[in-house]
C-alpha cells in the first residue's frame, strides 16, 4: 500500500471516472443512479459535486470514497482501482488515503472531542500514543477547538461538531477528504464558516477536499465544481474559467 | 486490545439502565449458581461425612457374592481366616490406609425375658471401628463407658429396638443366633448404650465385640463378613480403591480366582443417589445461569447493534475493518460479562460467609438429627461460574457484532 502512495504521489488528477454508470435495482425496476460519467479531479483541488436532489452528486462521492462501486465503467482513486478491492481493501484504503465529513457529523457520542480526533490514528492507523498527542493537537488547534477538547460532542454546537469532524477526517494526513452535504444542517453564516475553515485547512496542508452540495452560497466557494443532473455530468466549471458543457 | 476493551466500556455506560440492568440479573445468576453449590456441597459434606464416619466408612471389602445378599447377612459368604491375615498384612502395608476394621455382621433374636426381636449385629473390635467410624461414639446415648464403645459381654442397641422392649443401659438380654451349619445358640450381654439411628445400610444395627460375635455363632475359625477402611485422604479414595482392588486379585480361592473384592461408600448407601440428585441439579442451575447470560447479553448487543447503525456506517466509512467493528461489539458482551461475573462472585461468597456466620441448620433423616452446614466454595466452582458467564457472553455477543461487521456503510450512513 505505501509502493501505491508514493504511485500515487506523482498522479495529478487523484479522482478518475471513466465512463463510469451505477444501476441500483428497486424492486423490479433498474434506477440509473450515474450515466456514463467521465471526470478527473486534480490533486490539491477544492471541488464541489453540484445537482438537485436525485442528481447523482451522493453516488459519485460514495463511489470516490470506494463505499460503493461502478456498475460499469473504472474509478480511479489515488491511483488505484477501486472495482477489484473486497471490503477488507478497500477499509484499509479508506483508513490510509481518505477523511470524511458527513452532513450529520456522526461524531461517536461516548468520546470526547479529543477522543473523537483520535479515534482514526488510534482505531484505524494504530499509531502510538506518543504520535497521536501531537497530531491530534495540531488539528484541534487549527480547526479552533483546542479549548473544547475534553467536551462531548452533545455539548457542542453544530458548527463546533462540524469542525472537530474536518479534525477528525484531516488528522490521519489523508490525500483526499470527502464530504457530503457538509454545511446541510448549519445555518448560513456558520456554513459559510465551515467551508472557508475546509478551504483553510486544504491550503495549510495541501489536502484534495470533494464536497457534494446543492446550497448555492457555498459553491460558489469551489474552485472546480461538476454539475451533475439525472446521473449525467452536465457542466464542469473552475474558477478563473468560463463553464462549458461536458 | 485495551483500547477496544476502554471503547466498549464506553459504550457500555452510554444506556446506564439497561447495561445495570442486565449485569444485575446475570450477577443474581451468578450469586445463585455460587450460593446453591456452597450449600449443597456443605450439605454433601456433612451427611458423606455423618454416613461414612458413623456406620458404612470409606471403603469395604467382602467376599465376591457377599453384596448380592447383603441384605440377609448371610454366614456362607464370609472371608475365610487365611485370605483375612493376607488382607490385614495387605491392609497395613498400604500407605493410603489410616485403618481398617473387622466386622462379623449377622441377625440375632434379641430378649427382655418378656419380650423378643429380630435384631442385625456388627461384632467388631472397639477401638478399630472407632478408628473406622469416629463418629460412632457420638451416636451412643447413655454410653455405660465414656473411653471406650463397649467391653466383651456388652452390646449397643439400636434406638428403634431399645425403645421398642422398654431397655436401658445396665439391662441385660439375650441374644439367640443361628451359625451357618444351622445350630443355634444363645449367650446373655449387658446393654452398654443405645445407638442412635441413622439412614442408610447400618445405620439401624446393634454393636457386640468382635469375639463375642464370633463365640455366639460358634466359629472355630474366625470368619469375617466385612473389612470397613478409612482412608487417608477422601479425596483420593478412587485411587485406593483402585489400587486394592489391583491388589485384591492376588487373594485367590482353591481355583485360583480372586474371591475378595472392594466397593466404595458411593457403591453402598442409596443416599449416593441424592449426591448424585444434587449434582444434577447443579449442572441444571449452571444450565439456567447460561440461558440468563445467553438471552440478556443476546437482547443488549442486538439493541445495540440497531440502536448504533449510523455509528457504524461511519466507523466503517473512516476506514475501521470489520474485524475491529465486531471485536468492539464482542468486547462490550465480554466486559458486560466480566462485569457482572465479578459482582455476582463477589456477592455470593460474601452471602456463603454471611450464611455461615448466621449457621444453616438442615434436619436430614430423623427430625433429631440437625446438621449445621459450613457453606463454602471452591474457588474452582466460582472460576467456572464467572468462566460460563464470560464464555456466553462472548457467544451471544458473535451474532449481533458479526451483523454490525457486515453492514454496508453506505446503507448503514442511510439508516434513520
Amino acid at each position: 500500500m505505501k509502493k501505491q502512495n508514493k504511485e500515487f504521489q506523482n498522479v495529478m488528477d487523484i479522482v478518475i471516472f471513466q465512463n463510469v454508470s451505477k444501476v441500483y435495482r428497486m424492486g423490479e425496476v433498474d434506477v440509473a443512479a450515474l450515466s456514463h460519467v467521465s471526470l478527473q479531479i486534480p490533486q490539491g483541488a477544492f471541488t464541489a459535486l453540484v445537482g438537485p436532489s436525485g442528481s447523482g452528486k451522493t453516488t459519485a462521492l460514495n463511489m470516490i470514497g470506494c463505499l460503493d462501486r461502478p456498475s460499469e465503467g473504472e474509478v480511479i482513486i489515488a491511483g488505484q482501482d477501486i472495482g477489484p478491492m473486497d471490503r477488507r481493501a478497500s477499509a484499509i484504503f479508506r483508513g490510509e488515503h481518505l477523511g470524511f465529513v458527513f452532513q450529520d457529523f456522526n461524531l461517536l457520542p461516548v468520546l470526547t472531542v479529543y477522543e473523537n480526533v483520535e479515534y482514526p490514528l488510534l482505531m484505524i492507523r494504530d499509531i502510538p500514543k506518543g504520535q497521536r498527542r501531537p497530531a491530534v493537537e495540531k488539528l484541534l488547534d487549527a480547526v479552533g477547538m483546542a479549548d473544547q477538547a475534553k467536551k462531548y460532542p452533545a455539548q457542542l454546537s453544530g458548527g463546533q461538531k462540524q469542525r472537530v469532524a474536518i479534525a477528525r477526517a484531516l488528522v490521519s494526513s489523508p490525500a483526499l477528504v470527502l464530504a457530503d452535504e457538509p454545511t446541510a444542517n448549519l445555518d448560513g453564516a456558520t456554513a459559510q464558516k465551515v467551508v472557508a475553515l475546509m478551504k483553510h485547512m486544504r491550503d495549510t496542508f495541501g489536502t484534495t477536499f470533494v464536497f457534494s452540495t446543492h446550497d448555492p452560497r457555498i459553491m460558489d466557494q469551489a474552485e472546480v465544481t461538476f454539475h451533475l443532473e439525472d446521473g449525467r455530468l452536465i457542466d464542469k466549471s473552475t474558477i478563473g474559467k468560463e463553464a462549458g458543457h461536458v | 486490545m485495551f483500547k477496544v476493551i476502554r471503547l466498549a466500556m464506553k459504550n457500555l455506560l452510554r444506556y446506564k439502565r439497561r447495561t445495570l440492568l442486565t449485569g444485575l440479573l446475570i450477577a443474581v445468576g451468578v450469586v445463585a449458581v455460587i450460593v446453591f453449590v456452597g450449600l449443597s456441597s456443605s450439605f454433601k459434606q456433612a451427611i458423606v461425612g455423618q454416613i461414612t464416619d458413623s456406620v458404612i466408612s470409606h471403603l469395604q471389602i467382602h467376599r465376591k457374592g457377599y453384596m448380592a445378599s447383603i441384605d440377609n447377612l448371610p454366614l456362607d459368604r464370609m472371608i475365610p481366616a487365611n485370605a483375612f491375615e493376607k488382607l490385614s498384612g495387605i491392609l497395613t502395608r498400604t500407605d493410603k490406609v489410616a485403618a481398617f476394621s473387622p466386622r462379623i455382621k449377622f441377625g440375632a433374636m434379641l430378649s427382655n425375658y418378656a419380650q423378643t426381636t429380630n435384631v442385625r449385629l456388627n461384632g467388631v473390635e472397639p477401638s478399630k471401628e472407632q478408628a473406622v467410624v469416629p463418629l460412632l461414639k457420638n451416636r451412643i446415648k447413655n454410653a455405660a463407658h465414656e473411653d471406650l464403645l463397649f467391653r466383651k459381654g456388652e452390646v449397643l442397641l439400636p434406638e428403634v429396638l431399645a425403645k421398642g422392649m422398654a431397655l436401658k443401659t445396665g439391662d441385660t438380654i439375650v441374644l439367640v443366633a443361628n451359625n451357618k451349619d444351622g445350630s443355634v445358640n444363645g449367650m446373655t450381654f449387658r446393654v452398654a448404650g443405645v445407638v442412635e439411628s441413622l439412614m442408610g445400610p447400618g445405620g439401624r444395627d446393634g454393636y457386640l465385640h468382635i469375639d463375642d460375635a464370633a463365640a455366639l455363632l460358634r466359629m472355630d475359625i474366625l470368619e469375617i463378613s466385612e473389612v470397613a477402611v478409612r482412608t487417608k485422604d477422601f479425596d483420593h479414595l478412587t485411587d485406593l480403591s483402585m489400587h486394592l482392588q489391583r491388589v485384591l486379585e492376588s487373594i485367590v480361592n482353591k481355583q485360583n480366582q480372586p474371591i475378595l473384592e472392594a466397593h466404595t461408600w458411593d457403591q453402598l448407601s442409596p443416599f449416593y443417589n441424592v449426591v448424585r440428585m444434587i449434582d444434577v441439579m447443579t449442572v441444571g442451575i449452571k444450565v439456567i445461569l447460561i440461558a440468563v447470560v445467553l438471552i440478556s447479553v443476546l437482547n443488549v448487543m442486538m439493541m445495540s447493534v440497531y440502536e448504533r447503525v449510523r455509528e457504524v456506517g461511519a466507523m466503517a466509512a473512516m476506514g475501521t475493518r470489520p474485524g475491529r467493528i465486531m471485536a468492539l461489539f464482542v468486547a462490550e458482551g465480554f466486559c458486560l460479562g466480566l462485569v457482572s461475573a465479578l459482582t455476582g462472585a463477589a456477592i455470593g461468597i460474601g452471602l456463603l460467609e454471611m450464611l455461615n456466620l448466621i449457621g444453616v441448620d438442615v434436619a436430614f433423616g430423623r427430625a433429631n438429627q440437625v446438621f449445621t452446614l459450613a457453606p463454602s466454595v471452591e474457588p474452582v466452582e466460582v472460576l467456572s461460574a464467572c468462566l460460563i458467564v464470560l464464555g456466553v457472553s462472548i457467544l451471544a455477543s458473535l451474532q449481533p457484532a458479526a451483523k454490525a461487521a457486515r453492514l454496508e456503510p453506505v446503507e448503514a450512513l442511510r439508516h434513520i
